[in-house]
């Protein structure tokens, strides 16, 4: 336990440390948050923006901090054999993996703890919300982020990897539904929006707390596939070293 | 029982046969340098024995356990320093000692290491800020909080200062002095000539020596001294009975053993013929002389 709790502080630590990690996994999420949520520029399509932007907006936090974060912290980790030396120490691979695990799951305590309140504050109101379905759909949401931001951090060198996870950030981000409606995209894109992990999070957190989902059934199950195949293509495509 | 044993290891890259059938040991309380060129097969024999990689063939124990199967167990007692990096960028020195002290839990005060690899007015820094040198000893340091019964060290004094060279040797020494079997990968032929007590040499993936350092310059004496650059060889062979070889621009080789009288005939000559003595060294070969003589391709000491 002692050696699970030390890696946990270190990698809590170096998130703290690292300006850029705190700017895109809570500075980025509040500002969309709160800039358009007052300034009414975007077609949310709800009387008050800021119904459509929390449940999106938390997905971000969500996206942000597992696949962004992680996959960026752990590419250049692998990158300067920071991984290669820890696996011979006897803090082991699970265990590293597992206080990596945790970290994640920190930050985004820390940051709904930021932006829930922020989001009432501006006037959020849910819709009969469903709390234990929403942590669920962000448990999920977290497993398929991190499947993906490993898969890149365990196969591309570390500078490609930092392009490749803010470029399929701002896809992700862009087509997921999280702060421009699905309803708004082209049709033939809406289809492939539908079947990213972003999208699928982003759907199953307005249906459970804005009951403003688009096809909530299916965006489970797009969901549930890729929190269980992204970490298994990591899990066997990762190279340590 | 040796404290690392290997035997016939291969390893292999796809088709390319990094090791080849390479056997070697290491005793505790004694320090094996691995010397060779790069690309020579060091880092990747260390590799296996310290589990990060799988043989192709042949067997590795390290403390009676195999690495490959074994991870965990020797994770405990194994201290590791790699030929680069290693650690979190970010990390600040005592944080990462102290991470690492608490991760062996074996009692390790971190600010005594940070003290003793001469970090202690660096303590706060983070490893991005530190020069070359001073990564190197933070990495030391991190080998240290194990506590090891082996330590495997590749290339530990690479890129540091003389001063930062003079630390490391002495802790080097120390943990050898503690019982600790240290195994030192290098290319660099002075450091192996410096610390170790057992020279193990590589080339193309083979071993080709394997002895202390005094097994491996026996039989190989000399007199090496430097003079004018137009000497005249065949004067020099008529008058003293042995030929010297220019090994360098004013550089001249005798293969003979160190007698006083050779010394004396040959300063002698160098003085009837009024040329100058710049240097002079009589006895056994440096380890670099051993090294290139074993190493050279067409050399007829080659195994």
């Amino acid at each position: 336990m002692t050696r699970f709790v030390s890696q946990l502080r270190t990698e809590l630590q170096l998130t703290l440390r690292n300006g850029e990690q705190l700017l895109l996994t809570l500075g980025i999420p509040v500002l969309l948050l709160v800039f358009f949520s007052l300034v009414d520029v975007l077609p949310t399509g709800t009387k008050d923006p800021v119904d459509f932007l929390a449940p999106g907006v938390l997905a971000l936090a969500v996206m942000s901090t597992s696949m962004v974060s992680l996959g960026i912290g752990t590419g250049f980790e692998r990158g300067y054999h920071v991984l290669k030396r820890l696996g011979v120490t006897p803090l082991g691979r699970p265990r590293l993996v597992a206080a990596k695990i945790a970290s994640v799951g920190v930050v985004e305590l820390v940051q709904f703890a930021v932006l829930v309140p922020v989001a009432y504050a501006l006037g959020w109101s849910p819709v009969s919300p469903r709390w234990g379905l929403a942590v669920a759909a962000v448990l999920l949401g977290t497993m398929a982020f991190a499947g993906i931001g490993l898969t890149l951090a365990g196969r591309l060198r570390g500078e490609i990897n930092l392009a490749a996870q803010n470029g399929l950030y701002l896809v992700l981000l862009l087509l997921g539904g999280m702060v421009i409606p699905f309803g708004k995209l082209p049709s033939g894109i809406r289809a492939v929006a539908h079947a990213l992990p972003s999208g699928a999070l982003a759907d199953v957190l307005h249906d459970t707390l804005a009951k403003a989902g688009t096809q909530p059934g299916t965006s489970w199950v797009v969901l549930a596939a890729w929190a269980v195949m992204a970490p298994a293509v990591a899990a066997v495509t990762f190279r340590w070293d | 029982m040796a404290a690392v044993e290997v035997s016939g290891l291969t390893v292999r890259y796809g088709d390319l046969v990094a090791v080849d059938d390479v056997s070697f040991s290491a005793e505790a309380g004694s320090i094996t340098a691995v010397l060779g060129p790069n690309g020579a097969g060091k880092t990747s024999t260390i590799e296996v024995c310290e589990g990060y990689r799988r043989a192709a063939a042949g067997s590795v124990r390290v403390l009676g356990l195999d690495p490959s199967t074994h991870q965990r167990q020797l994770g405990e007692r194994i201290g590791v320093m790699l030929q680069e990096g290693g650690v979190y960028p970010s990390g600040r020195v005592l944080d990462t000692v102290r991470h690492y002290c608490a991760l062996y839990g074996k009692g390790a005060d971190p600010a005594q290491l940070v003290e003793q690899v001469a970090l202690t007015a660096r303590a706060k820094a983070t490893w991005r800020r530190l020069s070359g040198g001073e990564r190197q000893r933070l990495s030391l340091a991190l080998a240290l909080a194990a506590r090891p019964d082996v330590a495997f060290l590749d290339e530990p004094t690479s890129g540091v200062d003389v001063n930062g060279r003079d630390t490391i040797r002495g802790i080097v020494r120390t943990l050898a002095d503690t019982g600790c079997a240290v195994v030192l990968a290098t290319h660099e032929l002075d450091e192996a000539e410096r610390l170790a007590d057992r020279v193990v040499i590589f080339d193309g993936g083979h071993v080709i020596a394997d002895g202390t350092l005094a097994e491996l310059r026996s039989g190989y004496d000399e007199i090496r001294f430097r003079s004018s650059p137009d000497l005249d060889l065949h004067a020099l062979a008529a008058s003293i009975g042995l030929v010297a070889s220019r090994v360098g621009h004013d550089e001249y080789v005798i293969d003979a053993p160190p007698h006083p009288r050779l010394v004396a005939q040959l300063t002698t000559w160098l003085a009837e013929q009024g040329h100058p003595l710049t240097d002079l060294r009589a006895g056994a070969q440096r380890l670099e002389d051993v090294f290139r003589r074993l190493t050279t391709p067409d050399s007829g000491d080659r195994p």
